[in-house]
């Protein structure tokens, strides 16, 4: 295994979730592609604290436990305004939303 | 490469990882988008323990797969009549949203395969020492402890700013 196998499947990662941020029409698909997002960032920094630092620092991995609870922060707060625009809205399509559009 | 039962495992792992998310932003019912997202996880999962990040592999299983997912999950269903468990996609944002995603994973892998610093790093395979203990250290007594405080209070603002927004208005 090389560092390059692992920048590859976290590059495959996230351009999935970008392409699902892109073309989905409903909030919740789009929520899944941001933690894909997340989730390619997160291998990253693993593979280079594993690769690029001597084997005793293993900060990269711990940089990666704060994105994960970046994450979760997130969702929370994702999913409470997506609950909170189905009940005035009544629908979760993003181009549904648009009080604010001139 | 020679082929031995390790790499025959990490390409298992990639194979699934990147097959199962490749199902999830394709797959048209949104429930079945996010078990195969979970599927996506546990993958993540199985190449951080590639990566002797064995810590980080557990959070990950324990955070998303037992946390974020069932979020994600209970917000289908409290949103999701239906009719609405089927995701629509226009056809032109299609087209440009995988023009668009293609150039950007053309331009990621030529820079992977390009950049001389990169090159030549392999895995040997030596086992190292388990990284709880050491991480347990950098967050509490040492460059991390700062911004584990400040995690855990953005935690918590999270935490009640979620509560407040999803709760009914009440009206006095």
């Amino acid at each position: 295994m090389t560092l390059q196998h692992y920048l590859v499947i976290s590059a495959i990662l996230f351009t999935l979730g970008i392409f699902a941020v892109l073309t989905r029409r409903n909030a919740i698909s789009i929520l899944m592609g941001i933690e894909l997002i997340l989730n390619s960032c997160n291998l990253n920094f693993a593979a280079f604290s594993r690769f690029m630092t001597p084997p005793e620092d293993i900060s990269g991995q711990v940089i990666a436990i704060f994105g994960i609870v970046l994450a979760a922060a997130e969702a929370a707060v994702f999913l409470a305004i997506i609950l909170a625009i189905y009940r005035e809205f009544g629908s979760i399509r993003p181009n549904e939303v648009d009080t604010l559009k001139g | 490469m020679e082929i031995t039962l390790t790499n025959l495992i990490f390409y298992g792992f990639a194979l699934l990882t990147v097959a199962s998310a490749l199902v999830v932003v394709t797959v048209r019912n949104i429930v079945h988008a996010a078990f195969s997202l979970m599927v996506t996880l546990f993958g993540v999962a199985g190449l951080y323990v590639f990566l002797q990040a064995d810590f980080l592999a557990a959070t990950q299983v324990i955070v998303y797969v037992g946390g974020i997912l069932v979020l994600i999950l209970f917000g289908v269903m409290m949103t999701s009549g239906r009719l609405e468990m089927r995701i629509h996609i226009e056809r032109g944002q299609l087209l440009l949203g995988g023009v668009i995603t293609l150039a950007l994973l053309m331009l990621l892998l030529t820079v992977i395969a390009n950049t001389p610093i990169w090159k030549n790093l392999t895995d040997d395979g030596t086992a190292l020492p388990p990284t709880t203990e050491r991480i347990g250290e950098l967050i509490l007594n040492g460059p991390f402890l700062l911004p584990f405080e400040v995690v855990s209070v953005l935690l918590l603002v999270a935490l009640i700013g979620a509560a407040l927004i999803s709760r009914k208005e009440v009206r006095d």
